[in-house]
């Protein structure tokens, strides 16, 4: 992003191309799924990775988040929720589907 | 902001900075209870105990629709937010507006949908399924709700106080909401409506 020092803050180009960036990785999932493309595994890891780039997108155009501007202690944040949620999710994922797999045996 | 401008109030611009930050913190544990919450409907989806299953229930133009109305209020919250920057509160209001009217229609579709199926006998009471479905969409749908309130009040603090210092820095905070519910409801298209029409 080109700035100006008198507009510290991103503009309108940046809205639009989040706005544009996620219109795209929105319709890609949908689509695919709307027409049956792929078989099941395949489409799933296509949604999970349009999912997080759309997450990275949102956090850069809409929240702007950015690694040099964004302060530190809000970087460490959410650096730390992120890892929190890694481990309570995945955590919990990996625990409840192998005590699903013994209970199924 | 120039420079004149920041140099004169700076304990104030300091104070609006900390309230950022804090409401910061708030969305980052937001997020790790809503994270968990898509933990568990992932380990409940199977569990529809003889009943019916997300393919059967869910509706992907619905979905898409629901899609399509957070992320244009997203950017319409945005041109508001841009609006404030440029000191200009009749367009802070009439975008404002706009994106009341883009989050009625989603909370709409969503109160249409959430009724069909406990019409149909689906209700959260039916399986463990449909109970971390209702718990996991209910709970976004009602952050939406009460960030329609917020933007209402804002609006009514806009009219009534203009783009003061106290305002624009709340209006922040309220953009930050906003735009962290549509992040979430990336997750819940991508978690619960599009694998469950697969």
């Amino acid at each position: 992003m080109e700035r100006s020092p008198a507009s510290h803050a991103p503009g309108l180009t940046s809205y639009l191309t989040g706005f544009a960036l996620a219109l795209i990785l929105t319709a890609i999932p949908f689509a695919l799924v709307a027409t049956a493309a792929l078989p099941r595994l395949p489409m799933l890891m296509v949604i999970a990775v349009a999912a997080v780039i759309q997450v990275l997108v949102h956090l850069r155009y809409f929240l702007h988040l950015n690694l040099t501007t964004t302060p530190r202690e809000n970087l460490l944040a959410i650096l730390f929720a992120a890892i929190l949620i890694f481990m309570m999710v995945g955590g919990s994922l990996w625990i409840m589907m192998d005590l699903h797999h013994r209970m199924a045996i | 902001m120039t420079a004149e401008a920041l140099t004169a109030d700076e304990p104030a611009s300091d104070a609006h900075e900390q309230r950022a930050f804090g409401f910061w913190l708030y969305l980052m544990s937001d997020a790790i209870i809503f994270s968990l919450l898509f933990a568990t409907y992932a380990v409940m989806v199977q569990n529809t105990d003889g009943g019916p299953t997300g393919k059967t229930l869910f509706s992907l133009p619905n979905a898409f629709a629901e899609t399509m109305l957070l992320l244009l209020s997203s950017i319409t919250f945005g041109f508001a937010t841009l609006a404030m920057r440029s000191g200009d509160a009749t367009g802070v209001r009439r975008w404002l507006q706009v994106t009341v009217v883009l989050g009625l229609g989603f909370v709409g579709l969503e109160m249409r949908e959430f009724y069909g199926l406990v019409h149909r006998g689906a209700g959260p009471d039916r399986s463990g399924f449909l109970s971390a479905f209702f718990t996991l969409v209910g709970t976004h749908g009602a952050h939406v709700s009460v960030g329609l309130i917020w933007i209402l009040v804002m609006t009514g603090q806009i009219m009534v106080k203009g783009l003061t210092a106290p305002v624009v820095s709340r209006l922040g905070r309220l953009g930050m909401f906003w735009h962290f519910l549509d992040i979430i409801w990336i997750g819940i298209f991508s978690v619960v409506y599009l694998p469950g029409v697969l």
